[in-house]
């Protein structure tokens, strides 16, 4: 086992970096926002999708999605539903607290691959959003790059629409095509209301050159992906992004697996194709 | 590298230099049992052992280790074990089990606790000389072994070969330089002593070669083995608690008496258990208890094959002895795979 001194001088992958909130706001009834900085002034050097341990000292950690693209000024944007221990106390933290943040962890969508030069379909559930927001922020500020841009988004109800402003300006763009349901209207809903899937039809696929972006609750999937190939979108020109509870973030703990694969380091994002055969996937 | 041949006696003696020198874990009797345990001299020592009951991953990765300290203000400061030490009396199946962990925990990234831990080992193996009532290391392939050590100890009538494979290793037989080389004559006793080992350590046979497994069990995933077994399964994670090769853990805080300071801390966990899976917002990926017992075999024979082409299972047959419904036997499961193809 070689010497003496190698260990104790390698970094240590499980020690967060001190990071503080810019803003923070409350996005819906369960949701709130966080804009972060770390202490370091070094950018968080993250891909879209990829993820990031938020630790509090005494609480633990907890997986979170970066929300924002890196082109950000330095600053990255957290969205964080409050359904726990560590996710509940943040909702409580102020503009200036404290948080550690490690990472960034995991594979990122192929905005600078698969998807360049291609026409690109985003479908969204619930806080599916989030993830995808950096994908869409980064192809959005390099909007040439891409062909046709679809956006779906679906949720539970009206209350539960995020980023409602930047939704606002992504429906009201010429080169966006920007789609969204509900489940269940409220009196002052005026759009569709249906599952997401009841938007796929309504996309004129070119499926050979279209990448399609899938996220939202496990059961989405299987109906968003069945339409999809009902669609003849190829399985190689879809990705996912899963979520699973990646506690160490760093290929060891186990508690992220999906079959044999690690949703951390093997994901979150994973190409369909990659994983319609594991079983445990969607 | 020195190949030695001393007597049982003069083997105590080393030990206890040993234990003079630095902190040294060995096999001890526990009840009627065996465990590893901090030896205080080397009488305690008992390398007639048949298995223990917790694998020597324990020394390595502990139930609970300090993984760092911090302060309420969020400053986090990684703690490592720098204390060298000794393992005095592993079996080469859990040498198998150590070499794998220690792929494990470099790959990827890099684990500094676990690295730093091991590098401060020295593993003093020991060939079998009684075997446990569920033990398959024969079939497995890991009834003898080569590498990873720094010492090998092999009985050979009333005398041991003690053989250093590493520089580490040649300095623990520094104490005994003046004891006689192994003959050639002694060699092919040790060499006797293997093959014994390697035909007769199989109190489960296993009706194929390890490798296949891989295969078998990638068509085995719709088997109704998987429920029928895990139907009488308690979810008590006993089987992966004594596993050697299992190393799944959780992190968790605890804050100190002060409220100001704290540590977060790594403690084992296992797939077996039912919130393993369990994500925020009660989402649980791996609710039923077959899925979960399906994962552990396929974890064991299929998913670690697929990443580093080894097999986590060493036949060290501690799930077989631990599981109280008497479900765990990775043979019978396997076997009655290989029936229904």
């Amino acid at each position: 086992m070689g010497c003496n001194c190698c260990a104790t001088e390698k970094p240590d992958v499980y020690v967060p970096q001190a990071a503080t909130i810019v803003r923070t706001e409350q996005m819906t009834e369960l949701e709130r926002f966080f804009e972060i900085r770390l202490d370091s002034g070094q950018p968080l050097g993250h891909g879209p999708g990829q993820f990031v341990e938020v630790s509090l000292p005494g609480v633990g950690e907890a997986p979170i999605s970066v929300s924002s693209s890196a082109d950000n000024n330095g600053t990255f944007d957290l969205v964080v539903r409050n359904v726990g221990r560590l996710t509940g106390i943040m909702h409580g933290m102020a503009d200036g607290a404290k948080l550690g943040i490690r990472g960034p962890f995991g594979t990122t969508f192929p905005c600078d691959e698969a998807m360049k030069g291609k026409d690109v379909v985003f479908i969204c559930g619930g806080i599916g959003l989030v993830p995808v927001r950096s994908a869409i922020q980064h192809v959005l500020n390099r909007r040439a790059d891409y062909g046709d841009v679809t956006i779906l988004y679906g949720t539970k109800t009206p209350a539960d629409r995020l980023f409602v402003d930047e939704l606002s300006a992504w429906a009201a763009r010429d080169d966006v095509n920007y789609m969204e349901t509900v489940d269940r209207a409220d009196a002052q809903w005026q759009g569709n209301v249906g599952v997401i899937t009841t938007l796929i039809p309504k996309v004129a696929m070119d499926p050979q050159n279209t990448i399609v972006i899938v996220c939202g609750p496990p059961v989405m999937y299987k109906f968003v992906l069945v339409e999809l190939i009902g669609q003849n979108v190829p399985t190689g020109n879809v990705y996912v992004s899963l979520e699973r509870h990646m506690k160490c973030g760093v290929g060891k703990c186990g508690h992220c697996q999906i079959n044999g694969l690690y949703t951390c380091i093997d994901g979150p994002v994973f190409k369909y194709s990659d994983v319609a055969d594991v079983q445990e996937a969607i | 590298m020195s190949i030695k041949k001393i007597t049982r006696e003069s083997l105590g003696n080393w030990v206890d230099a040993l234990i003079a020198k630095q902190r040294v874990f060995g096999v001890k009797a526990k009840g009627d049992r065996f465990v590893y345990d901090l030896l205080g001299d080397a009488s305690e020592l008992r390398l007639d052992f048949d298995v223990t009951i917790m694998p020597p991953k324990k020394l390595l990765l502990p139930q609970t280790e300090t993984l760092m300290t911090f302060n309420k203000q969020g400053q986090y400061q990684s703690v490592t074990d720098a204390e060298p030490f000794v393992i005095l009396g592993v079996h080469p199946y859990d040498m198998v089990a150590i070499n794998q962990m220690d792929a494990v925990f470099q790959k990827d990234n890099y684990d500094k606790h676990y690295m730093a831990r091991r590098q401060n080992a020295t593993i003093v193996a020991v060939d079998i000389q009684n075997p446990s009532s569920n033990v398959f290391a024969a079939g497995m392939g890991t009834a003898t072994v080569q590498d990873g050590f720094d010492v090998l100890l092999t009985l050979i009538g009333d005398s041991y070969v003690i053989d250093a494979r590493t520089e580490k290793g040649e300095v623990l037989l520094a104490d005994i330089a003046a004891a006689p080389d192994a003959s050639a004559t002694d060699l092919a006793r040790r060499e006797q002593a293997w093959q014994c080992a390697d035909s007769f350590l199989k109190m489960h046979s296993l009706d194929c070669k390890p490798e296949e497994l891989p295969a078998l069990l990638g068509a085995s995933y719709d088997s109704e083995l998987w429920a029928e077994r895990a139907d009488k399964c308690y979810s008590c994670g006993s089987c992966n608690l004594v596993c050697p090769t299992c190393y799944c853990f959780d992190v968790q805080d605890d804050m100190n008496w002060d409220l100001e300071t704290g540590k977060r801390t790594r403690r084992w966990d296992g797939c077996m258990l039912s919130n393993f899976a369990l994500v925020a917002g009660n989402h649980n990926f791996r609710k039923n208890k077959a899925e979960r017992y399906r994962h552990r075999y396929y974890r064991k024979g299929k998913y670690l094959w697929d990443r580093m082409e080894q097999i986590a299972c060493v036949g060290c047959g501690r799930c077989i002895s631990a599981c109280t419904t008497k479900i765990a036997n990775p043979v019978e499961v396997y076997n009655a795979l290989l029936e229904e193809k």
